[in-house]
């Protein structure tokens, strides 16, 4: 409807002041306009996080992801391809190599989640009740980022226990081991808003998957995760020379082993802002607008 | 054919809909809306499936945006003031809107805390609404393994915690026995007397009867009429005893006996498929007219009564058929009941 728009403010019978015919019964105070303020947030988004842990107790299967990619793939690649990569007998070099490298995969994967949790939530009445409330929108998104950020956290645990106990070494100082797992939090947190606007704009759960397989098989292989680039051929080289996830990759694993990190560093952070400012607010305003 | 009242001059509108459109691509799900409840009162919108009740709903709290018209809840208006209309309403849809992997409590705990209630006081709402909707025992155990009537009963629950002065309910008994539907019903009243305006969109002539005081029936997007309940069934017609004489030659016998009787509206008794049908304007009437065959010794083989279906609603407001027919409503129940007063 062209009309849309343009009638629906414009005829008011009689703009009724809210503050006089409003009988003020319910509820606490609030701001004028009914703007949530930060504190608010802050409780909004707490108790819709506790909603999505809760939910991970009542279906423990959905941690299946987090428990045992980091087990399944660390073995994986360390003993199909660590003696080819790195000269036989020297897979406990790969790993150290490996692991801060499949933190990169780890996020994206996990990141991966988030879309079809939303697609769910979209298929169950809760959303509209979630929506109906007295809450700014963007919270029920905040809070499942903030849930699947601590999943992430406990993919990237096992990482590290399971590369320890291969033999992984790390040369650098705690400080900046953590910062390799910040960085990497960081730049899957900002992959979560392509998911969740993927999430959004497809009809199944199972669709998210589907989707992101497509983009995630090439971006993970096509990047320094596995092997270092320098046999592949040239125009696969530029690729991965540009794929965001070798530059999180190489940062993470400057900190872990030492070498220079700084370029890597500013790409992925560059990266991580450019992708959330690109589609949180798409995927915020597409969440607002869904029916 | 459209009869719409005006706003009380006294002002106590709780939901005041102008004019309201909604189109979906070609449909209209939404044509011109007009309607009005008052505070503290339950309206009942009456119609069949795709007559536009739901999106009605949709808009009114918030989910949708209209394309036309005006909508004012509790003094906010719909599409201007979204933000604070939220406050004050609550809606219990066709579907519940619980989070079925969470347990009861920790869903109403749940929404407590986005109500802005304190933690203290969140639990405290949780355990009173759970104990007064009949749950506390359920209150650990994931929503996946509740009753259908338990989900329902939940969400009424949920919508109550941030004690709405609107309460929107979204055929609340679809899919219900008749038993739960009854427990709702209850609920529902108890929600009323304690002062909260209602809006109820129902397929059932009888729940509309069971909770309206006015009642709009609409039919593909539109209004087609409006009234108090009363007013309305006095046009539909109330109930109809339905009678099969043992011997069907008896029938018109049976129909003369009663005319002569004098009752109100039972002159208007009708025959056909072997069932003589009784119009029935008050409760006395049943007895008497039932006492009378009685005496004078008619052998009944079937009796039972029942309300103007939603297409019969239909028929006698509008003169046309509703854009989808709906199963009438039959009471076992009445039937058991009226067999054994006859005996």
């Amino acid at each position: 409807m062209s009309t849309a728009t343009t009638t629906k403010t414009a005829e008011l019978p009689e703009p009724t002041p809210p503050s006089t015919t409003r009988t003020g019964k319910s509820g606490p105070a609030v701001a004028d306009e009914g703007r949530i303020g930060v504190r608010a947030n802050l409780r909004h988004i707490g108790a819709l996080a506790r909603r999505n842990a809760l939910q991970i107790k009542q279906d423990p299967e959905s941690m299946f992801d987090v428990l045992l990619m980091p087990i399944v793939f660390t073995l994986l690649f360390v003993f199909v391809f660590g003696g080819a990569v790195a000269g036989k007998g020297n897979q406990s070099e790969y790993v150290s190599y490996l692991v801060p490298g499949l933190m990169a995969m780890m996020g994206l994967n996990v990141s991966m989640a988030v879309g079809s949790g939303i697609n769910e939530d979209f298929q169950k009445g809760v959303m509209d009740r979630f929506r109906t409330m007295p809450i700014a929108r963007s919270s029920v998104l905040i809070a499942k980022i903030v849930v699947e950020i601590g999943r992430m956290m406990i993919a990237f645990a096992i990482l590290l226990i399971v590369g320890f106990i291969l033999g992984l070494s790390i040369e650098t100082s705690a400080l900046e081991v953590l910062a390799a797992i910040g960085l990497s939090l960081l730049f899957g947190a900002s992959l979560m808003w392509i998911f969740i606007l993927i999430g959004l704009s497809v009809k199944t759960a199972q669709a998210v998957q589907g989707v992101g397989i497509v983009v995630l098989m090439p971006l993970q292989f096509g990047s320094s995760i596995f092997t270092p680039p320098t046999t592949m051929p040239g125009w696969l080289q530029t690729f991965t020379d540009y794929n965001p996830l070798s530059n999180l990759a190489d940062a993470a694993r400057g900190l872990f082993i030492g070498g220079p990190v700084a370029h890597d560093l500013l790409m992925t952070l560059a990266w991580s802002a450019v992708i959330t400012l690109a589609t949180a607010p798409i995927a915020v305003a597409k969440f607002r607008k869904k029916t | 054919m459209t009869r719409i009242d005006t706003i009380p001059a006294d002002g106590t509108t709780a939901v005041t809909v102008r004019g309201l459109v909604k189109h979906y691509g070609a449909t209209k799900a939404l044509d011109g809306v007009d309607l009005d409840v008052r505070e503290g009162t339950v309206l009942g919108v009456l119609g069949p499936n795709g007559a536009g009740k739901t999106t009605l709903v949709r808009c009114l709290s918030t989910l949708i945006l209209p394309d036309a018209g005006t909508a004012v809840v509790a003094g906010y208006d719909v599409v201007r003031q979204p933000r604070q209309l939220r406050r004050t309403i609550g809606l219990t849809g066709q579907y519940a809107s619980v989070d079925e992997k969470l347990a009861g409590w920790e869903n109403l705990y749940m929404i407590g805390r986005l109500l802005d209630l304190s933690r203290t006081a969140a639990r405290r709402r949780a355990d009173e609404l759970l104990e007064r909707f009949s749950l506390t025992e359920a209150a650990k155990r994931p929503v996946l393994q509740y009753s259908g009537g338990m989900r329902r009963r939940l969400d009424l629950a949920a919508s109550m915690i941030g004690r709405p002065s609107v309460l929107y309910l979204d055929e609340p008994t679809t899919g219900l026995d008749p038993r739960t539907r009854n427990e709702v019903w209850a609920e529902v009243k108890r929600m009323v007397a304690e002062g909260v305006t209602v809006l109820l969109t129902t397929q059932y002539m009888e729940e509309a009867e069971q909770l309206a005081s006015e009642l709009t029936v609409i039919d593909r997007g539109r209004v087609v009429a409006g009234g108090k309940v009363d007013e309305l069934k006095a046009r539909v017609g109330g109930r109809t005893l339905e009678i099969r004489p043992t011997d069907s030659g008896q029938l018109t016998e049976m129909a003369r006996a009663l005319s002569e009787t004098g009752l109100d509206g039972v002159a208007g008794s009708q025959i056909h498929d072997g069932m003589l049908f009784v119009p029935i304007l008050a409760d006395e009437q049943l007895t008497a007219v039932i006492g009378l065959l009685g005496a004078r010794g008619f052998d009944i083989a079937h009796i039972g009564t029942h309300l103007p279906s939603l297409d019969e609603v239909f028929l006698a407001i509008t003169g046309e058929k509703s854009s989808e027919q709906a199963d009438g409503t039959h009471h076992d129940a009445d039937d058991a009941q009226l067999k054994g007063a006859a005996a």
